[in-house]
């Protein structure tokens, strides 16, 4: 198995939840997030004093999936969260030893 | 009830008196809005202490000390009144009773010190902030309100009465007393830890709006109640305060525009509160273009004079310096250019033929007060500091003050962080003090410690 991480810009969450949903995902973690990469912050200004917002606002989805669909998984997520602009994130994964569903205790690829 | 009574100035007044009393709340969300979220409830009730102490302390002395016959020279009432004794209900005051007299002018007191804790924001000690209220109010408010607000004939308060100095809503007896009191305190107490080098950025701009929205409401008992009775002078005060706010809302907009490259929500709300500060002292003797040139001056200049905090170093939190105090001396010294001299007072401005004269009172007027307040309140500030503690602890003010001194935190949004928080004890059974918790803590403990004893016993026959 393997856990796909992504962290994207907020707004393409939809989308991406979507594609993921018509690739047959059938679950996935979302986080509120924040941090820079090339994308900087922006400036604010309180009664003249001025504060420079590094970090951004994102969003982290973690899914995990059987290895060999982890390719095909990692291009949808790609696509679907890309804008072209500077900021869209990152994906990356990770392999993963085992998963269990604690409802039933089912291990392995079963509990995804 | 006797001759000269109005029922309809009554109405106004006690209706202005809860409009004034509204301020305070309105106030506390202002100021609440504007710290972090780690101190937003010791913010609202240093406000709202006000009206618990200065209301209480306006009966026993407070209302006797600014409003009791003069005791001489128009520095302070005498005891006459000493916990209201010999004021009748039927009592007049012009057209109005004394009692509704006597509550619209306590709402003035309770706000008065309400503005001072802006200064001193995310850092003081509430039992010392309480205790500073207290001896605030006593040694300053309810003497400079006698100086200003006391009218009898010439032998009522020695500004008012004596020198002439026009004051109309409290220009001087509130927001330049507030506002060097902030300054005083300011010092006292020192930066906060971070100060220009951390971000403090308001944590609820809606909470600001909402309290300016409210001050601009409740100040419109402030101002058109001070003519003390539902006529014209009222009609107009209304009005100046309206166009004066207003106009200041742009003034201050305009210069952040051009000075920041933005229009912000907290400019537009801080430039009301400036225009609404300036026109105080004056809403009673300008005309309505005379408004207009007051608002518009007193938010581009408040606009840049909070800036002179971070060049010349002293922590002055919320701005009460720049807003209430430059807001108020630009207020109480264009009366001396823009009296018209037929408005609620006969004394006219520069512009108006009246040469220097009214300019001159109204300059001795702000110089007295700000000496007086900043002075005394240094003073009061220092003794605090040396005996009891001013200021929190480095830990706790880091920390974050509302947990430390009010055992509260304002907000929980998260599910999780509810879940986190564990129950010491029910309100019906216990209160969670702190004297119980670790009592109850030593008494779980304890049966604990034997089971383990017992257990290890067992395994060691068992082995």
């Amino acid at each position: 198995m393997k856990l796909i991480t992504a962290v994207i810009k907020p707004h393409r969450l939809e989308d991406v939840k979507t594609a993921l949903q018509d690739f047959g995902i059938n679950g996935l973690t979302v986080t509120e997030a924040s941090g820079y990469g090339r994308q900087r912050g922006h400036t604010e200004v309180y009664r003249g004093a001025e504060y420079t917002v590094d970090l951004v606002p994102k969003v982290r989805i973690e899914v995990l999936v059987e290895d060999d669909a982890a390719d095909d998984v990692i291009e949808v997520l790609v696509k679907a969260a890309r804008t072209g602009k500077i900021g869209d994130g990152k994906v990356w994964s990770v392999p993963v030893d085992t998963a269990v569903r604690v409802r039933t205790g089912e291990r392995g690829p079963d509990a995804l | 009830m006797p001759d000269g009574f109005s029922a309809g100035d009554t109405a106004f007044v006690l209706i202005s008196a809860a409009l004034v009393m509204l301020m305070t709340p309105g106030l506390a969300f202002f100021y609440g809005g504007m710290v972090r979220v780690k101190s937003v409830l010791n913010m609202l009730v240093m406000s709202f202490i006000a009206l618990a102490i200065v209301s209480v302390l306006w009966v026993l002395y407070g209302y006797t000390l600014s409003f009791g016959p003069d005791a001489g020279a128009g520095l302070i009432g005498n005891l006459d009144f000493l916990g209201m004794r010999g004021i009748g209900m039927n009592d007049l005051a012009g057209t109005i009773p004394v009692t509704a007299f006597s509550a619209f002018q306590l709402m003035f007191a309770v706000i008065t010190p309400a503005l001072i804790s802006g200064a001193i924001a995310d850092r003081a000690k509430f039992g010392a902030w309480a205790l500073f209220v207290a001896l605030w109010v006593t040694i300053v408010y309810f003497p400079v309100a006698h100086w200003v607000f006391m009218t009898d004939s010439g032998k009522g308060g020695w500004l008012v009465d004596r020198i002439g100095v026009i004051d109309f809503a409290g220009g001087t007896a509130v927001h330049i007393n507030a506002g060097m009191a902030g300054l005083a305190l300011c010092l006292v107490l020192g930066k906060r830890i971070g100060f220009k080098k951390d971000p403090m950025r308001p944590h609820s701009l809606p909470l600001v709006m909402l309290g300016s929205g409210l001050l601009w409401f409740g100040w419109f008992g402030f101002n058109a109640g001070s003519a003390l009775a539902a006529n014209g002078l009222a009609g107009m005060a209304f009005m100046n305060t309206q166009i004066a706010t207003a106009a200041a809302m742009l003034g201050w907009l305009a210069y952040e525009k051009i000075k920041h490259g933005a229009f912000t929500s907290l400019g537009a709300a801080s430039g009301a509160v400036a225009g609404l500060v300036a026109i105080t002292p004056a809403c009673g003797s300008v005309s309505m273009l005379g408004a207009i040139l007051i608002g518009l001056i007193a938010g581009a200049a408040c606009a840049a004079a909070i800036s002179l905090k971070y060049k010349l170093g002293f922590d002055d939190s919320l701005d009460v310096v720049g807003v209430h105090a430059i807001g108020g001396v630009i207020g109480s010294l264009l009366i001396g250019f823009l009296a018209t001299g037929h408005v609620g007072q006969t004394a006219k401005g520069l512009f108006y033929g009246g040469g220097f004269g009214q300019l001159g009172k109204q300059a001795i007027g702000v110089g007295v007060v700000a000496a007086y307040s900043f002075v005394i309140s240094w003073l009061l500030g220092q003794a605090i500091n040396k005996t009891i503690g001013f200021r929190v602890s480095e830990d706790v003010e880091v920390a974050g003050i509302d947990q430390a001194e009010h055992a509260e935190s304002a907000y929980d949004f998260s599910a999780v962080g509810a879940s986190l928080a564990r129950a010491l004890g029910t309100p019906a059974h216990s209160t969670p003090t702190h004297s119980t918790a670790p009592a109850e803590q030593a008494a779980e403990k304890a049966p604990e410690k034997t089971v383990e004893k017992t257990a290890e016993k067992k395994t060691e026959v068992d082995a």
